[in-house]
Protein backbone atom coordinates (compact mmCIF):
# COMPACT_ATOMS: atom_id res chain seq x y z
CA UNK A 1 0.00 0.00 0.00
CA UNK A 2 1.13 3.29 -0.97
CA UNK A 3 1.81 6.06 1.60
CA UNK A 4 -0.71 8.26 -0.12
CA UNK A 5 -3.09 5.36 0.03
CA UNK A 6 -2.25 4.63 3.93
CA UNK A 7 -2.81 8.29 4.51
CA UNK A 8 -6.37 8.86 3.14
CA UNK A 9 -7.23 5.45 4.78
CA UNK A 10 -6.10 7.13 8.32
CA UNK A 11 -7.89 10.26 8.04
CA UNK A 12 -10.61 9.67 5.93
CA UNK A 13 -13.10 8.55 8.57
CA UNK A 14 -12.37 11.50 10.73
CA UNK A 15 -13.07 13.73 7.36
CA UNK A 16 -16.41 11.62 6.88
CA UNK A 17 -17.65 11.74 9.99
CA UNK A 18 -16.96 15.75 10.63
CA UNK A 19 -18.83 16.10 7.32
CA UNK A 20 -21.72 14.22 8.10
CA UNK A 21 -22.13 16.13 11.60
CA UNK A 22 -21.85 19.30 9.23
CA UNK A 23 -24.35 17.92 6.96
CA UNK A 24 -26.42 17.67 9.85
CA UNK A 25 -26.25 20.92 11.55
CA UNK A 26 -26.87 22.23 8.36
CA UNK A 27 -30.11 19.76 7.56
CA UNK A 28 -31.11 20.70 11.30
CA UNK A 29 -30.55 24.74 10.18
CA UNK A 30 -32.68 24.68 6.95
CA UNK A 31 -35.83 22.52 8.99
CA UNK A 32 -35.69 25.34 11.53
CA UNK A 33 -35.45 28.18 8.98
CA UNK A 34 -38.15 26.93 6.96
CA UNK A 35 -40.41 26.21 10.11
CA UNK A 36 -40.37 22.26 10.14
CA UNK A 37 -38.64 22.17 13.86
CA UNK A 38 -40.28 24.62 16.37
CA UNK A 39 -37.12 27.18 16.79
CA UNK A 40 -38.57 27.57 20.08
CA UNK A 41 -37.93 23.85 21.03
CA UNK A 42 -34.82 23.49 18.69
CA UNK A 43 -32.37 26.76 18.21
CA UNK A 44 -30.61 27.36 15.44
CA UNK A 45 -27.25 25.68 14.94
CA UNK A 46 -25.77 28.81 13.97
CA UNK A 47 -27.08 30.35 17.17
CA UNK A 48 -25.78 27.41 18.78
CA UNK A 49 -22.05 28.09 17.70
CA UNK A 50 -22.55 32.03 18.17
CA UNK A 51 -23.33 31.47 21.98
CA UNK A 52 -20.38 29.36 22.37
CA UNK A 53 -17.56 32.14 22.76
CA UNK A 54 -20.46 33.86 25.24
CA UNK A 55 -20.61 30.42 27.47
CA UNK A 56 -17.15 30.21 27.48
CA UNK A 57 -16.41 33.90 28.53
CA UNK A 58 -19.39 34.28 31.08
CA UNK A 59 -19.96 31.09 32.27
CA UNK A 60 -16.50 29.97 33.67
CA UNK A 61 -17.00 27.09 31.57
CA UNK A 62 -13.05 25.67 31.92
CA UNK A 63 -14.12 25.33 35.97
CA UNK A 64 -17.31 23.32 35.20
CA UNK A 65 -15.68 21.49 32.33
CA UNK A 66 -12.74 20.84 35.10
CA UNK A 67 -15.24 19.59 37.67
CA UNK A 68 -17.56 17.53 36.29
CA UNK A 69 -14.73 15.57 34.35
CA UNK A 70 -13.14 15.70 37.80
CA UNK A 71 -16.66 14.00 39.33
CA UNK A 72 -16.90 11.80 36.36
CA UNK A 73 -12.97 10.19 36.91
CA UNK A 74 -13.40 9.69 40.06
CA UNK A 75 -16.74 7.81 39.80
CA UNK A 76 -14.95 6.04 36.35
CA UNK A 77 -11.44 4.87 38.88
CA UNK A 78 -14.04 3.56 41.18
CA UNK A 79 -16.60 1.68 38.91
CA UNK A 80 -13.49 0.61 37.16
CA UNK A 81 -11.54 -0.93 40.49
CA UNK A 82 -14.54 -1.99 42.15
CA UNK A 83 -16.64 -3.17 38.97
CA UNK A 84 -13.69 -5.47 37.76
CA UNK A 85 -12.68 -6.88 41.39
CA UNK A 86 -16.45 -7.84 42.00
CA UNK A 87 -16.83 -9.17 38.71
CA UNK A 88 -13.32 -11.69 39.00
CA UNK A 89 -14.27 -12.55 42.53
CA UNK A 90 -18.09 -13.89 40.94
CA UNK A 91 -16.16 -15.40 38.21
CA UNK A 92 -13.60 -17.35 40.85
CA UNK A 93 -17.00 -18.41 43.48
CA UNK A 94 -19.88 -19.89 41.24
CA UNK A 95 -22.16 -19.75 43.90
CA UNK A 96 -21.63 -16.16 44.65
CA UNK A 97 -22.24 -15.63 40.95
CA UNK A 98 -25.15 -17.98 40.50
CA UNK A 99 -26.42 -15.91 43.69
CA UNK A 100 -26.17 -12.71 42.54
CA UNK A 101 -25.93 -12.53 38.89
CA UNK A 102 -29.37 -11.21 38.42
CA UNK A 103 -29.69 -8.73 41.23
CA UNK A 104 -26.66 -7.17 39.88
CA UNK A 105 -28.32 -7.26 36.42
CA UNK A 106 -31.76 -5.69 38.09
CA UNK A 107 -29.68 -3.35 39.73
CA UNK A 108 -28.17 -1.84 36.05
CA UNK A 109 -32.44 -0.89 35.49
CA UNK A 110 -32.94 0.98 38.87
CA UNK A 111 -33.06 4.30 38.22
CA UNK A 112 -30.28 5.03 41.27
CA UNK A 113 -30.49 9.03 40.63
CA UNK A 114 -33.75 9.02 42.25
CA UNK A 115 -32.39 8.39 45.25
CA UNK A 116 -30.47 11.78 45.44
CA UNK A 117 -31.89 12.68 48.82
CA UNK A 118 -30.74 9.74 50.30
CA UNK A 119 -27.32 10.42 49.24
CA UNK A 120 -27.36 14.22 50.46
CA UNK A 121 -27.98 12.75 53.70
CA UNK A 122 -25.40 10.31 53.70
CA UNK A 123 -22.52 12.48 52.12
CA UNK A 124 -23.78 16.23 52.38
CA UNK A 125 -24.29 18.56 49.38
CA UNK A 126 -20.68 17.94 47.82
CA UNK A 127 -18.82 15.90 45.30
CA UNK A 128 -19.21 12.72 47.23
CA UNK A 129 -22.70 12.49 46.84
CA UNK A 130 -22.73 13.15 43.07
CA UNK A 131 -19.46 10.50 42.74
CA UNK A 132 -20.76 8.41 44.86
CA UNK A 133 -24.34 7.77 42.71
CA UNK A 134 -22.26 8.24 39.67
CA UNK A 135 -19.94 5.26 40.41
CA UNK A 136 -23.28 3.58 41.71
CA UNK A 137 -25.39 3.64 38.75
CA UNK A 138 -22.38 2.53 36.72
CA UNK A 139 -21.08 -0.44 38.50
CA UNK A 140 -23.58 -2.87 37.08
CA UNK A 141 -22.36 -3.00 33.52
CA UNK A 142 -18.75 -2.90 34.77
CA UNK A 143 -19.57 -6.41 36.78
CA UNK A 144 -21.65 -8.06 33.90
CA UNK A 145 -19.28 -7.15 31.29
CA UNK A 146 -15.96 -8.44 33.31
CA UNK A 147 -17.90 -11.39 34.26
CA UNK A 148 -18.72 -12.46 30.79
CA UNK A 149 -15.45 -11.39 29.26
CA UNK A 150 -13.68 -13.51 32.22
CA UNK A 151 -16.14 -16.64 31.33
CA UNK A 152 -15.65 -15.99 27.59
CA UNK A 153 -11.79 -16.96 27.54
CA UNK A 154 -10.93 -19.64 25.48
CA UNK A 155 -10.53 -23.39 27.09
CA UNK A 156 -7.48 -23.92 24.93
CA UNK A 157 -5.72 -20.79 26.70
CA UNK A 158 -6.46 -21.87 30.43
CA UNK A 159 -4.79 -24.97 29.51
CA UNK A 160 -1.74 -23.22 27.79
CA UNK A 161 -1.31 -21.64 31.01
CA UNK A 162 -2.15 -25.09 33.14
CA UNK A 163 0.38 -26.79 30.99
CA UNK A 164 3.22 -23.98 32.16
CA UNK A 165 2.12 -24.63 35.47
CA UNK A 166 0.83 -20.61 36.20
CA UNK A 167 -0.38 -19.71 39.56
CA UNK A 168 -3.70 -18.83 40.06
CA UNK A 169 -2.45 -15.48 40.44
CA UNK A 170 -0.54 -15.40 37.31
CA UNK A 171 -3.43 -17.31 35.59
CA UNK A 172 -5.73 -14.24 35.82
CA UNK A 173 -2.72 -12.06 35.27
CA UNK A 174 -1.45 -13.44 31.82
CA UNK A 175 -4.08 -15.45 30.36
CA UNK A 176 -7.52 -14.24 31.98
CA UNK A 177 -7.51 -11.04 32.50
CA UNK A 178 -5.60 -9.87 28.89
CA UNK A 179 -8.47 -12.13 27.32
CA UNK A 180 -11.49 -10.38 28.82
CA UNK A 181 -9.92 -7.11 28.66
CA UNK A 182 -12.05 -6.10 25.62
CA UNK A 183 -15.12 -6.90 27.42
CA UNK A 184 -14.36 -5.18 30.10
CA UNK A 185 -14.21 -2.25 28.51
CA UNK A 186 -16.77 -2.16 27.23
CA UNK A 187 -18.31 -2.82 30.24
CA UNK A 188 -16.39 0.04 31.39
CA UNK A 189 -17.50 2.36 28.74
CA UNK A 190 -21.23 1.42 28.99
CA UNK A 191 -20.20 2.44 32.81
CA UNK A 192 -18.64 5.71 32.74
CA UNK A 193 -21.79 7.13 30.54
CA UNK A 194 -24.07 6.23 33.26
CA UNK A 195 -21.65 7.75 35.43
CA UNK A 196 -21.71 11.12 33.05
CA UNK A 197 -25.40 11.00 33.03
CA UNK A 198 -25.56 10.58 36.55
CA UNK A 199 -22.95 13.66 37.39
CA UNK A 200 -24.37 15.95 35.33
CA UNK A 201 -28.56 14.64 36.24
CA UNK A 202 -27.15 15.65 40.28
CA UNK A 203 -25.21 18.41 39.45
CA UNK A 204 -28.44 19.83 37.47
CA UNK A 205 -30.63 18.13 40.68
CA UNK A 206 -28.83 19.86 43.47
CA UNK A 207 -27.01 23.00 41.62
CA UNK A 208 -23.84 21.81 42.60
CA UNK A 209 -21.26 23.53 40.26
CA UNK A 210 -20.32 21.66 37.13
CA UNK A 211 -21.44 21.47 33.61
CA UNK A 212 -24.65 20.24 34.71
CA UNK A 213 -25.64 23.24 37.44
CA UNK A 214 -24.99 25.31 34.04
CA UNK A 215 -27.40 23.72 31.82
CA UNK A 216 -29.69 24.14 34.67
CA UNK A 217 -28.98 28.11 35.01
CA UNK A 218 -29.15 28.44 30.95
CA UNK A 219 -32.63 26.84 30.89
CA UNK A 220 -34.09 28.98 34.04
CA UNK A 221 -32.60 32.13 31.95
CA UNK A 222 -34.29 30.15 28.88
CA UNK A 223 -31.05 31.01 27.08
CA UNK A 224 -31.24 28.00 24.52
CA UNK A 225 -28.08 28.56 22.62
CA UNK A 226 -26.53 28.24 25.50
CA UNK A 227 -28.07 25.33 26.70
CA UNK A 228 -26.91 23.07 23.57
CA UNK A 229 -23.69 24.87 23.68
CA UNK A 230 -23.19 23.80 27.83
CA UNK A 231 -24.81 20.13 26.31
CA UNK A 232 -21.97 20.42 23.76
CA UNK A 233 -19.08 20.54 26.26
CA UNK A 234 -21.32 17.55 28.14
CA UNK A 235 -20.22 15.59 25.03
CA UNK A 236 -16.52 16.51 25.35
CA UNK A 237 -15.99 15.46 28.59
CA UNK A 238 -18.02 11.93 27.22
CA UNK A 239 -14.99 11.90 24.35
CA UNK A 240 -12.62 12.87 26.48
CA UNK A 241 -13.12 9.87 28.47
CA UNK A 242 -14.00 7.51 24.97
CA UNK A 243 -9.97 8.64 24.05
CA UNK A 244 -9.21 7.99 27.81
CA UNK A 245 -10.36 4.50 28.14
CA UNK A 246 -9.19 3.56 24.11
CA UNK A 247 -5.60 4.28 25.24
CA UNK A 248 -5.61 2.74 28.58
CA UNK A 249 -7.13 -1.17 26.42
CA UNK A 250 -4.46 -0.46 24.26
CA UNK A 251 -1.89 0.13 26.88
CA UNK A 252 -3.19 -2.71 29.25
CA UNK A 253 -2.71 -5.30 26.34
CA UNK A 254 0.48 -4.56 25.63
CA UNK A 255 1.68 -5.26 29.00
CA UNK A 256 -0.99 -8.21 29.24
CA UNK B 1 -4.03 -57.71 27.87
CA UNK B 2 -4.04 -60.35 24.90
CA UNK B 3 -4.13 -57.30 22.78
CA UNK B 4 -0.75 -55.46 24.17
CA UNK B 5 1.94 -55.85 21.69
CA UNK B 6 5.03 -57.61 23.23
CA UNK B 7 7.10 -54.19 22.51
CA UNK B 8 4.58 -52.38 25.06
CA UNK B 9 6.30 -51.93 28.33
CA UNK B 10 5.00 -52.07 31.63
CA UNK B 11 8.54 -50.16 33.95
CA UNK B 12 10.51 -47.27 33.76
CA UNK B 13 13.62 -48.84 32.84
CA UNK B 14 12.40 -51.17 30.67
CA UNK B 15 14.42 -50.93 27.70
CA UNK B 16 12.32 -50.33 24.21
CA UNK B 17 12.40 -53.30 21.80
CA UNK B 18 14.27 -51.31 19.41
CA UNK B 19 16.49 -48.60 21.17
CA UNK B 20 18.99 -49.56 23.83
CA UNK B 21 18.30 -46.76 26.09
CA UNK B 22 15.98 -46.15 29.26
CA UNK B 23 12.55 -44.99 28.98
CA UNK B 24 11.67 -41.09 29.11
CA UNK B 25 8.36 -41.11 29.06
CA UNK B 26 6.31 -44.16 30.50
CA UNK B 27 2.52 -44.70 30.13
CA UNK B 28 1.82 -47.94 32.49
CA UNK B 29 -1.91 -49.05 32.63
CA UNK B 30 -3.97 -46.24 32.21
CA UNK B 31 -7.90 -46.84 32.08
CA UNK B 32 -10.28 -43.31 32.42
CA UNK B 33 -13.92 -43.66 33.01
CA UNK B 34 -16.23 -41.05 32.38
CA UNK B 35 -19.87 -40.92 33.78
CA UNK B 36 -22.48 -39.66 31.13
CA UNK B 37 -26.23 -39.70 31.07
CA UNK B 38 -26.19 -42.90 29.30
CA UNK B 39 -23.95 -44.26 32.14
CA UNK B 40 -20.33 -44.99 32.71
CA UNK B 41 -18.14 -44.83 29.62
CA UNK B 42 -14.67 -46.38 29.47
CA UNK B 43 -12.46 -44.04 27.50
CA UNK B 44 -9.27 -45.35 27.75
CA UNK B 45 -8.52 -49.04 28.99
CA UNK B 46 -5.07 -50.60 30.00
CA UNK B 47 -3.10 -48.41 27.78
CA UNK B 48 0.77 -49.02 28.30
CA UNK B 49 3.53 -47.74 26.16
CA UNK B 50 6.85 -46.11 26.80
CA UNK B 51 8.68 -43.50 24.49
CA UNK B 52 12.58 -43.84 23.81
CA UNK B 53 14.91 -40.28 24.16
CA UNK B 54 14.98 -38.56 20.89
CA UNK B 55 12.13 -40.86 19.33
CA UNK B 56 8.70 -39.78 17.91
CA UNK B 57 5.60 -41.55 18.52
CA UNK B 58 2.76 -41.07 17.04
CA UNK B 59 -0.29 -42.11 18.36
CA UNK B 60 -3.24 -42.74 16.10
CA UNK B 61 -6.79 -44.40 16.19
CA UNK B 62 -10.76 -43.81 15.30
CA UNK B 63 -12.51 -40.73 16.35
CA UNK B 64 -13.91 -41.52 20.42
CA UNK B 65 -10.67 -43.85 20.87
CA UNK B 66 -9.90 -41.76 23.92
CA UNK B 67 -6.77 -40.02 21.84
CA UNK B 68 -7.87 -36.52 23.53
CA UNK B 69 -8.27 -37.75 26.65
CA UNK B 70 -4.68 -39.82 26.82
CA UNK B 71 -3.10 -36.71 25.85
CA UNK B 72 -4.86 -34.74 28.38
CA UNK B 73 -3.50 -37.46 31.29
CA UNK B 74 0.15 -37.45 29.79
CA UNK B 75 -0.14 -33.52 29.70
CA UNK B 76 -1.31 -33.89 33.49
CA UNK B 77 -4.55 -31.79 32.34
CA UNK B 78 -6.99 -34.52 33.92
CA UNK B 79 -7.08 -36.73 36.70
CA UNK B 80 -9.19 -39.28 38.21
CA UNK B 81 -7.03 -41.97 36.16
CA UNK B 82 -5.96 -44.93 36.96
CA UNK B 83 -2.56 -46.43 36.44
CA UNK B 84 0.75 -44.70 35.89
CA UNK B 85 2.52 -41.61 34.09
CA UNK B 86 6.10 -41.30 34.85
CA UNK B 87 8.68 -39.00 33.03
CA UNK B 88 12.91 -39.77 33.51
CA UNK B 89 11.40 -42.55 36.21
CA UNK B 90 9.45 -39.96 38.06
CA UNK B 91 5.65 -40.56 38.57
CA UNK B 92 3.69 -37.27 37.62
CA UNK B 93 0.19 -36.04 39.18
CA UNK B 94 0.11 -33.00 36.78
CA UNK B 95 1.34 -30.79 34.17
CA UNK B 96 5.05 -31.16 34.23
CA UNK B 97 7.67 -28.92 33.20
CA UNK B 98 9.33 -31.74 30.87
CA UNK B 99 6.38 -31.62 29.02
CA UNK B 100 5.56 -29.07 26.54
CA UNK B 101 1.76 -29.42 25.03
CA UNK B 102 1.11 -28.06 21.61
CA UNK B 103 -2.90 -27.98 21.69
CA UNK B 104 -5.60 -28.86 18.54
CA UNK B 105 -7.14 -25.63 19.15
CA UNK B 106 -5.37 -22.27 17.87
CA UNK B 107 -3.70 -21.14 21.25
CA UNK B 108 -1.84 -18.04 20.79
CA UNK B 109 -2.40 -15.14 22.76
CA UNK B 110 -4.39 -12.86 20.39
CA UNK B 111 -3.28 -9.65 22.76
CA UNK B 112 0.64 -10.90 21.81
CA UNK B 113 2.60 -10.53 19.08
CA UNK B 114 4.65 -13.51 18.13
CA UNK B 115 7.40 -13.06 19.73
CA UNK B 116 5.92 -12.23 22.88
CA UNK B 117 3.76 -15.15 22.39
CA UNK B 118 6.73 -17.47 21.93
CA UNK B 119 8.45 -15.55 24.89
CA UNK B 120 6.08 -16.30 27.34
CA UNK B 121 6.81 -19.39 29.12
CA UNK B 122 10.54 -18.07 29.36
CA UNK B 123 8.76 -14.66 30.55
CA UNK B 124 6.84 -17.35 33.30
CA UNK B 125 9.93 -18.47 34.08
CA UNK B 126 11.75 -15.10 35.02
CA UNK B 127 13.77 -14.86 32.40
CA UNK B 128 14.87 -11.71 31.80
CA UNK B 129 13.74 -9.74 28.84
CA UNK B 130 16.45 -9.33 26.83
CA UNK B 131 17.53 -12.92 27.31
CA UNK B 132 14.03 -14.20 26.61
CA UNK B 133 13.28 -11.90 23.28
CA UNK B 134 16.81 -13.70 22.06
CA UNK B 135 15.71 -16.92 22.70
CA UNK B 136 12.34 -16.69 21.35
CA UNK B 137 13.90 -15.01 18.25
CA UNK B 138 15.71 -18.09 18.00
CA UNK B 139 12.30 -20.32 18.08
CA UNK B 140 10.78 -17.88 15.35
CA UNK B 141 13.64 -18.69 13.56
CA UNK B 142 13.44 -22.29 13.49
CA UNK B 143 9.80 -22.66 12.20
CA UNK B 144 10.53 -20.25 9.74
CA UNK B 145 8.69 -17.16 10.96
CA UNK B 146 11.50 -14.80 10.35
CA UNK B 147 10.06 -11.33 9.54
CA UNK B 148 7.27 -11.95 11.37
CA UNK B 149 8.17 -11.57 15.10
CA UNK B 150 6.03 -8.01 15.57
CA UNK B 151 2.76 -9.45 13.70
CA UNK B 152 0.15 -10.34 15.56
CA UNK B 153 -1.83 -13.81 15.38
CA UNK B 154 -4.64 -12.00 13.42
CA UNK B 155 -2.35 -10.79 10.99
CA UNK B 156 -1.16 -14.68 10.51
CA UNK B 157 -2.81 -17.75 8.38
CA UNK B 158 -3.55 -21.01 10.69
CA UNK B 159 -0.73 -22.82 9.71
CA UNK B 160 1.43 -19.93 10.82
CA UNK B 161 -0.19 -19.52 14.25
CA UNK B 162 0.73 -23.39 14.54
CA UNK B 163 4.03 -22.57 14.19
CA UNK B 164 3.92 -20.03 16.67
CA UNK B 165 2.20 -22.48 19.36
CA UNK B 166 5.02 -24.80 18.45
CA UNK B 167 7.94 -22.76 18.99
CA UNK B 168 6.01 -21.26 22.36
CA UNK B 169 6.20 -24.92 23.44
CA UNK B 170 9.86 -25.35 22.54
CA UNK B 171 10.84 -22.01 24.01
CA UNK B 172 9.98 -24.11 27.61
CA UNK B 173 12.97 -26.10 25.90
CA UNK B 174 10.44 -29.51 26.89
CA UNK B 175 12.29 -33.12 26.99
CA UNK B 176 8.83 -34.60 25.42
CA UNK B 177 6.57 -32.52 22.91
CA UNK B 178 3.13 -33.21 23.12
CA UNK B 179 1.04 -32.68 20.48
CA UNK B 180 -2.71 -32.90 19.93
CA UNK B 181 -3.67 -33.18 16.14
CA UNK B 182 -1.95 -29.82 15.87
CA UNK B 183 -2.51 -29.72 11.99
CA UNK B 184 -6.43 -31.04 11.94
CA UNK B 185 -7.87 -27.50 11.25
CA UNK B 186 -5.02 -27.10 8.14
CA UNK B 187 -5.53 -28.20 4.17
CA UNK B 188 -3.39 -31.19 3.08
CA UNK B 189 -0.77 -29.32 1.34
CA UNK B 190 -0.03 -27.06 4.27
CA UNK B 191 0.19 -30.01 6.36
CA UNK B 192 2.84 -32.03 4.42
CA UNK B 193 4.62 -28.89 4.51
CA UNK B 194 4.39 -28.11 8.13
CA UNK B 195 5.36 -31.76 8.70
CA UNK B 196 8.32 -31.53 6.77
CA UNK B 197 9.01 -28.49 9.49
CA UNK B 198 8.40 -31.12 12.22
CA UNK B 199 10.49 -33.30 10.84
CA UNK B 200 13.56 -30.66 10.54
CA UNK B 201 12.95 -29.09 14.34
CA UNK B 202 13.15 -32.64 15.71
CA UNK B 203 16.42 -33.86 13.67
CA UNK B 204 17.72 -30.56 15.06
CA UNK B 205 17.03 -30.89 18.97
CA UNK B 206 16.97 -34.69 19.19
CA UNK B 207 13.40 -33.80 20.63
CA UNK B 208 11.11 -36.19 21.83
CA UNK B 209 7.71 -36.46 20.45
CA UNK B 210 4.67 -38.11 21.00
CA UNK B 211 1.81 -36.89 18.69
CA UNK B 212 -1.52 -37.53 18.79
CA UNK B 213 -3.51 -38.06 15.00
CA UNK B 214 -5.91 -39.37 13.29
CA UNK B 215 -4.03 -38.73 10.21
CA UNK B 216 -2.36 -41.76 8.68
CA UNK B 217 -0.11 -39.96 6.67
CA UNK B 218 1.32 -37.50 8.98
CA UNK B 219 1.68 -40.57 11.50
CA UNK B 220 3.99 -42.85 8.79
CA UNK B 221 5.30 -39.45 7.10
CA UNK B 222 6.77 -38.58 11.01
CA UNK B 223 7.16 -40.89 13.21
CA UNK B 224 9.23 -43.46 14.24
CA UNK B 225 6.95 -45.72 15.80
CA UNK B 226 3.18 -45.64 15.49
CA UNK B 227 0.78 -46.61 18.07
CA UNK B 228 -2.84 -47.72 16.67
CA UNK B 229 -5.57 -47.66 19.52
CA UNK B 230 -9.18 -49.39 18.97
CA UNK B 231 -12.18 -47.61 19.11
CA UNK B 232 -14.38 -47.38 22.35
CA UNK B 233 -12.97 -48.60 24.83
CA UNK B 234 -9.49 -46.83 23.39
CA UNK B 235 -6.67 -49.83 23.47
CA UNK B 236 -3.26 -50.60 22.32
CA UNK B 237 -3.90 -52.42 19.41
CA UNK B 238 -0.57 -52.36 18.07
CA UNK B 239 2.68 -50.61 17.53
CA UNK B 240 4.25 -50.87 14.05
CA UNK B 241 7.88 -49.70 13.48
CA UNK B 242 8.54 -47.71 11.21
CA UNK B 243 11.42 -48.39 9.13
CA UNK B 244 12.14 -45.46 7.08
CA UNK B 245 15.21 -43.50 6.56
CA UNK B 246 16.05 -40.21 8.29
CA UNK B 247 16.14 -37.39 7.51
CA UNK B 248 12.69 -37.30 5.91
CA UNK B 249 10.90 -35.33 4.23
CA UNK B 250 7.49 -34.92 2.64
CA UNK B 251 8.66 -36.61 -0.17
CA UNK B 252 8.84 -39.71 1.70
CA UNK B 253 4.88 -40.16 0.66
CA UNK B 254 5.92 -40.98 -2.86
CA UNK B 255 8.07 -44.10 -1.90
CA UNK B 256 6.30 -47.51 -2.40
CA UNK B 257 7.51 -47.98 1.49
CA UNK B 258 5.58 -45.17 2.38
CA UNK B 259 2.49 -46.73 0.79
CA UNK B 260 2.51 -50.28 2.48
CA UNK B 261 2.98 -48.94 5.92
CA UNK B 262 0.11 -47.09 5.24
CA UNK B 263 -2.09 -49.44 3.72
CA UNK B 264 -1.28 -51.70 6.69
CA UNK B 265 -1.95 -49.23 9.12
CA UNK B 266 -5.27 -48.71 7.27
CA UNK B 267 -5.77 -52.49 7.66
CA UNK B 268 -5.70 -52.18 11.71
CA UNK B 269 -7.70 -48.79 11.84
CA UNK B 270 -10.36 -50.32 9.32
CA UNK B 271 -11.98 -52.18 11.66
CA UNK B 272 -11.93 -49.95 14.29
CA UNK B 273 -13.34 -46.98 12.03
CA UNK B 274 -16.17 -49.34 10.51
CA UNK B 275 -17.12 -49.95 14.42
CA UNK B 276 -16.96 -46.40 15.54
CA UNK B 277 -19.46 -45.22 12.26
CA UNK B 278 -21.49 -47.90 13.24
CA UNK B 279 -21.64 -46.84 16.96
CA UNK B 280 -22.50 -43.33 16.13
CA UNK B 281 -25.25 -44.12 13.71
CA UNK B 282 -27.29 -46.50 16.57
CA UNK B 283 -26.09 -43.41 19.24
CA UNK B 284 -28.34 -41.18 16.44
CA UNK B 285 -30.96 -43.59 15.90
CA UNK B 286 -31.20 -43.89 19.60
CA UNK B 287 -31.24 -40.21 20.47
CA UNK B 288 -33.85 -39.62 17.22
CA UNK B 289 -35.97 -42.54 18.63
CA UNK B 290 -35.75 -41.08 22.26
CA UNK B 291 -36.77 -37.69 21.08
CA UNK B 292 -39.87 -39.08 19.20
CA UNK B 293 -40.81 -40.82 22.43
CA UNK B 294 -40.56 -38.35 24.37
CA UNK B 295 -43.04 -35.68 21.79
CA UNK B 296 -45.70 -38.67 21.79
Amino acid sequence: MSAAAITARRFTPPVVGFGSAIFVLAAVEFLIRIGLINRFIVPLPSEVAASFGRVIVEEDILHRFLQTAWECSAAGVLLAVFGVVIGAVMHRLPLFRRACETWVAAFASAPLVLAYPLFLVLFGRSALTIIMLAFLSGLPPVILKTLEGLGATRRVLINVGRSLKLTQAQQFRKILFPSALPTIFVGIRLGLIFALINVVGVEFLINFGGLGQLINDLAERYDLPGVYAAITFVILVSVLFFVTTERAERWLRSVG
Amino acid sequence: MAQKMANVSTSDHVVAAHQAVPAILVADGLVMRFATAEGEITAIDDVSFDVAPGEFLAVIGPSGCGKSTLFNIIGGLLGGYRGRVAVGGETISGPHASIGMVFQEESTFPWRNVVDNVAFPLEIAGVPRRERLERARRFVSMVGLDGFEKRYPSELSGGMRQRVSMARTLASEPKILLMDEPFAALDEQTRLLLGDKVLQIQQELKQTTLLITHNITEAVQLADRILVMSYRPGRVKRIVDINLPRPRTSEIVSSEAFGRYVAQIWGDLREEASRGMVDDEARALHAHDHKHEQKA
